[in-house]
């Protein structure tokens, strides 16, 4: 059983969403995704200043494994890519939900609404019909 | 153990579960139009006497010429150990191993390579090569798009002075991936592209600009001026360079201030015979900061399980494999008899030697623009240093001089008149070790009488 916080919204494609005060919303990928990944080598995060669609892939996350794409849960323009991961692409491993964010979005109007985002509860019965 | 691993029964098993009646049913999603039902033109098979009888036939007609012929593949001596060592059983394969990592002299070859070819151009990192000269140059425009974050444009300066080749089959590969090439004329003077006639890029967003050292004429650019200007408007550089000038002239890794981003170049001279045209290989380089970005395989050197040294495959997870559409290209390591060549020439040469070698080469060079330009009705159109080619003007059609030459057993250069008609009649001429001073008298004595043999324009 990953480690699913209560106060987050998830996607299926194993994004975590976390409101800032300031409107914003910060975006990291789900502990269930980081160990399925396994150890990250390199992790591409956005640039500020881009505009992204919702379900657009916006960033990649590469393991000893696998290379898999990021997508943003919501349409609106990256207000911060995390600057911590170019040299330490580990901290999305070991803080999946706090330190190892991946980007900052300033939703576009309505986007939040838009967005399909599930709850911890149905995020968790969604990896469960994964296998996980 | 058989060839073909599936039996029908296999087959049939394999699409019966995914639901297919036949081998067909996989490709239905191919429109009609786009499939090509027989192949018109292709004759019938021949066994391996009358192939072998044909080739010989066809190889014959080809003559030894005396060959003053450069423009991007260039006659070197390549010593009798080169091939004798590459067509080992060991290494005689053009591909790397699907178990890549239970071969490792075949890894530990082609890591020496990228050595080599990272020390030759002062760059950090070496991919395991391309396929030649013009796609690499192609490869590194679209991974300068993807790796140049500060440009969204995917403009590419390419000055004409670039092949002409390569400039053609980088729009071939690129331009419909929505890169767009743009290109620099050149001062007809001194034959070069000058830094003053980029001014008019200032501020505007262009993605990457193109330098070839030497360029097409044989001449020298101002690398250091066109670098810094680049880097200055947060334009990434794409330097296409001759390995073997490398031995002689500043690498790209330290072209002006902070060096070229990417570059690329034509693996041929170095051990390659030239062989009609090819199979040739290209390389590829790069700073460290890049290397996500850069298409092809990268051999790494670690420590087994044991603390043993040992060679495998690295940075896979950008390769078609895992990546699949997103892949940084579908380049593979299928030079790889190429590079092996060229790895056991570099080896033989040494950083001396193929210093002696481009040194040789330019002398030569020298001399065969010396003697040339004494015929009347011949002379350099352009002025400034160069390294083993030049261009010639004529007074007379370039394409009638080069018959009459050839009737004479020289081959004694390239026409320019298909590719820059604006010099008039024009003729790329080449030196290299390989000429000997008779063997330039031979050439001046000739094209005099070829002069005579053609009117004058």
């Amino acid at each position: 059983m990953s480690n699913l916080p209560a106060d987050l919204k998830y996607t299926k494609s194993h994004e975590w969403v976390r409101t800032l005060a300031d409107g914003t919303v910060e975006i990291g990928i789900t502990d269930h995704a980081q160990h399925a990944l396994g150890d990250l080598v390199f992790v591409e995060v956005p640039e500020a200043g881009r505009t992204v669609k919702q379900d657009e892939p916006c960033a990649v996350v590469e393991s000893v494994k696998a290379a898999s794409d990021v997508y943003a849960p919501l349409a609106g323009e990256i207000t911060a890519g995390n600057p911590a991961l170019a040299d330490a692409p580990e901290t999305v491993n070991s803080d999946p939900y706090g330190a190892g964010w991946l980007m900052r979005v300033r939703p576009a109007t309505g986007a939040v609404a838009a967005a399909e985002l599930m709850s911890a509860a149905d995020y968790q019965k969604v990896v469960a019909a994964e296998g996980g | 153990m058989a060839f073909i691993p599936h039996t029908e029964a296999d087959v049939a098993a394999m699409l019966k579960a995914i639901g297919a009646r036949g081998i067909e049913d996989l490709f239905a999603e191919i429109p009609p139009t786009l499939r090509v039902s027989s192949l018109a033109g292709v004759p019938e098979e021949l066994n391996e006497m009358e192939i072998g009888r044909l080739m010989s036939e066809r190889a014959a007609q080809d003559g030894t010429p005396l060959s003053f012929l450069g423009a991007g593949a260039y006659e070197h001596h390549i010593p009798a150990a080169v091939w004798a060592i590459t067509t080992r059983g060991e290494f005689y394969s053009a591909y790397t191993p699907y178990q890549a990592e239970a071969s490792q002299g075949t890894l530990q070859m082609i890591y020496e390579f990228q050595t080599m070819i990272a020390r030759l151009t002062g760059m950090d990192v070496a991919n395991a090569s391309m396929y030649d000269g013009a796609s690499a140059t192609a490869e590194a425009a679209l991974m300068a798009v993807r790796a140049n974050r500060k440009s969204k444009s995917a403009r590419i300066l390419v000055p004409t002075t670039l092949h002409p080749h390569y400039r053609r089959v980088a729009v071939a590969m690129a331009s419909n991936q929505g890169l767009r090439f743009e290109e620099l004329p050149y001062c007809t003077v001194e034959g070069v592209t000058l830094p003053a006639s980029l001014a008019k890029y200032d501020g505007e967003d262009v993605t990457a600009l193109v330098i070839q050292q030497p360029n097409f004429f044989g001449r020298l650019e101002d690398v250091d001026a066109l670098t810094d200007w680049a880097h200055a408007h947060g334009i990434f550089v794409i330097a296409v360079v001759n390995p073997t000038s490398l031995a002689l002239l500043k690498p790209p890794g330290e072209w002006g201030a902070r060096g070229a981003d990417i570059a690329v170049g034509e693996g041929q001279p170095l051990g390659v015979p030239l062989s009609s045209g090819g199979p040739y290989f290209g390389f590829m380089t790069t700073r460290m900061e890049c290397v996500r970005q850069m298409p092809g395989r990268i051999v790494g050197r670690t420590l087994d399980a044991e603390g043993r040294d040992g060679f495998t495959l690295t940075l896979q997870a950008r390769e078609q494999h895992i990546r699949r559409a997103k892949a940084t290209s579908n380049i593979c390591t299928n030079q790889g008899l190429l590079v092996t060549a060229a790895t056991i020439y570099l080896s033989l040469m040494g950083p001396q030697g193929l210093a002696r070698t481009a040194a040789a080469s330019h002398a030569r060079s020298r001399e065969l623009i010396a003697a040339l330009t004494r015929t009347p009705g011949v002379r350099l159109a352009f002025s400034g240093p160069g390294f083993h080619e030049a261009v010639l003007l004529l007074d007379r059609p370039v394409a009638p001089v080069l018959k009459a030459l050839a009737a004479r057993g020289i081959l004694g250069g390239l026409d320019l008149a298909p590719y820059y008609p604006e010099l008039g009649p024009a003729l790329l001429v080449c030196a290299t070790e390989t000429k000997t001073a008779e063997d330039i008298e031979r050439y001046r004595a000739s094209l005099s009488e070829a002069m005579q043999a053609v009117r004058a324009a």
